[in-house]
């Protein structure tokens, strides 16, 4: 069955005085706000969030949402996936209704991270690493090092072409209002910013986010039932690579990434050439690269030099990241891989405002651990 | 607590580290081991991170070090012992019995081990 997505709504992200169940609140009614319908239609109600109890000590936030959105008794349950946890929610709520199961299903993903330091958060992440990982203190940031200078070096690529990714989505962001850093960035401010990863510096990651993103699907043929803009589900697939990092043979290929993109685009009956934005998971700045090349939206070892060329900016052939991405609005882990939707149901309904593309067809990868599991979405404009 | 870095080999000569129940490149079961812990590997890309989790010395150098065994290659992710590295540099695992502190971070001390090897320069010529 196809499947529509009829609403979608996201808090502002950046530090929040909200802890997590208020900031899932604030989204999801903001969401059912959006459709015309009495919420009690909602059947099922998903939660994607990665670390609730470790960051804040709450446990069983899908149904304390239900019960706080009046959506009991409906079906409820979190989904973790680590970063990837939004996009493996989109992958629940699409086959909740794909399946028959559910005929109005809400989504809402959630994080509330900044209450505690960023050595904290950095190790509560680095918590879903290898043993063998864990001991030596490698973290989701040293794997971008490790990454980052491997490709550098093999395809022979300068260090500015990874700042021009921050400049790029720091342009983006300062045009979202609900994005974290509302402010440009210059090539220099990156380059001269300080190492955290070498070659890595504070501009190639991404913040550390609270906030909140929703989205409301139901059969597309009842999607004009409660509203007059809506996008479908094309194609959705997930698929993993190993846990330890280092196993895989080449460090520059994600094969999570060509697995999940390749099958989403299949399901879709469409390529990567058909596709007119993207919301790439750019939590460093060299995973842009990395998905742009396995998903074919660049020739391997070749992406750098479309990002040095303008090609995904904006006003480019294909713009990556019009939302700011994870780099300028923040990357509330749980509710990520939901926000990058949400742009593109904003991009794609036509109400993206200052940073409106003209666009068909969006996809939106979403990659949890350093490419251990990874979800693609592409959706296309109802009408 | 052992003092060996062993990878683990399958029936069809796949080597990997760590090992796992069934072999990741073609799924049957490892048989034997091979202990790389005196051999010399090969630095393929290395990070400092000055920005590290509790419990974890800072700035901590990682290096992802190729070893070549039998005309196959197996890579291990870890420490180096001086922060001047550099990729395609020969290294020797060197043994220590504490990489991180385990009372500082939000694993478990006893779910899971803490010694290990780090990678020490070896000097070429």
């Amino acid at each position: 069955m196809a499947v529509a997505i009829v609403a979608a709504n996201m808090t502002e992200f950046g530090q929040r005085e909200s802890w997590l169940l208020e900031l899932l609140t604030e989204a999801g009614e903001g969401c059912l706000q959006e459709m015309a319908a009495d919420r009690t239609a909602v059947e099922h109600c998903y939660v994607s969030n990665m670390a609730s109890g470790e960051f804040e000590g709450q446990t069983g936030v899908a149904n304390a949402l239900a019960a706080e959105l009046g959506l009991v008794p409906a079906y409820t349950a979190r989904v973790d996936q680590t970063s990837a946890s939004g996009g493996a929610g989109i992958y629940t709520a699409w086959q909740s209704v794909a399946s028959g199961a559910s005929e109005l299903t809400l989504l809402v993903g959630g994080e509330k991270m900044t209450h505690v330091s960023t050595a904290e958060s950095t190790d509560i992440i680095a918590s879903l690493t290898h043993d063998v990982e864990y001991k030596h203190g490698v973290t989701l940031p040293s794997f971008a090092g490790l990454t980052a200078r491997a490709y550098l070096e093999r395809y022979d690529a300068p260090r500015e072409s990874l700042a021009e990714v921050a400049v790029k989505n720091h342009a983006n962001g300062s045009l979202n209002p609900r994005a974290q850093f509302q402010k440009t960035v210059d090539r220099e401010t990156v380059l001269e910013s300080p190492v955290v990863a070498d070659p890595l510096r504070l501009y190639d990651f991404c913040p550390i986010t609270d906030g909140s993103a929703a989205l409301l699907f139901c059969p597309a043929e009842d999607a004009a039932e409660y509203t007059d803009e809506y996008v479908t589900v094309e194609g959705i697939a997930g698929a993993t690579d190993s846990h330890a990092v280092h196993q895989r043979t080449e460090p520059t290929v994600m094969n999570g990434v060509v697995e999940s993109g390749a099958h989403a685009m299949e399901q879709a009956d469409t390529g990567p050439a058909e596709i007119d934005v993207a919301e790439l998971h750019d939590m460093f700045t060299i995973l842009e690269f990395l998905q742009m090349e396995g998903l074919g939206l660049a020739p391997q070892g070749r992406a750098w030099e479309q990002v040095m060329e303008g090609r995904t900016r904006r006003d480019g052939e294909l713009p990556v990241n019009t939302s700011g991405g994870l780099k300028s609005k923040g990357h509330p882990l749980g509710a990520t891989g939901v926000a990058q939707a949400v742009e593109l149901y904003e991009q794609l309904t036509g109400v993206a405002g200052d940073r409106q593309v003209d666009a068909e067809t969006g996809l939106a990868c979403n990659v949890g651990g350093f490419g251990n599991c990874v979800t693609t979405t592409v959706l296309e404009g109802g009408r | 607590m052992s003092e060996t870095l062993l990878a683990h080999r399958c029936p069809n000569g796949h080597l990997h580290y760590p090992g796992h129940r069934v072999c990741p490149d073609c799924g049957v079961s490892p048989t034997g081991t091979v202990d790389l812990s005196n051999r010399e590997g090969t630095v393929r890309t290395w990070t400092t991170n000055t920005a590290t989790p509790p419990g974890v010395r800072e700035p901590n150098t990682l290096a992802i070090v190729a070893f070549e065994v039998d005309g196959q290659t197996v890579q291990v992710v870890g420490q180096t012992t001086t922060d001047d590295v550099e990729t395609g540099q020969r290294v020797r695992p060197v043994y220590v019995e504490r990489l991180r502190d385990p009372e500082a971070g939000i694993r478990h001390r006893e779910s899971q081990d803490w010694d290990g090897y780090r990678f020490e320069p070896v000097e070429s010529g």
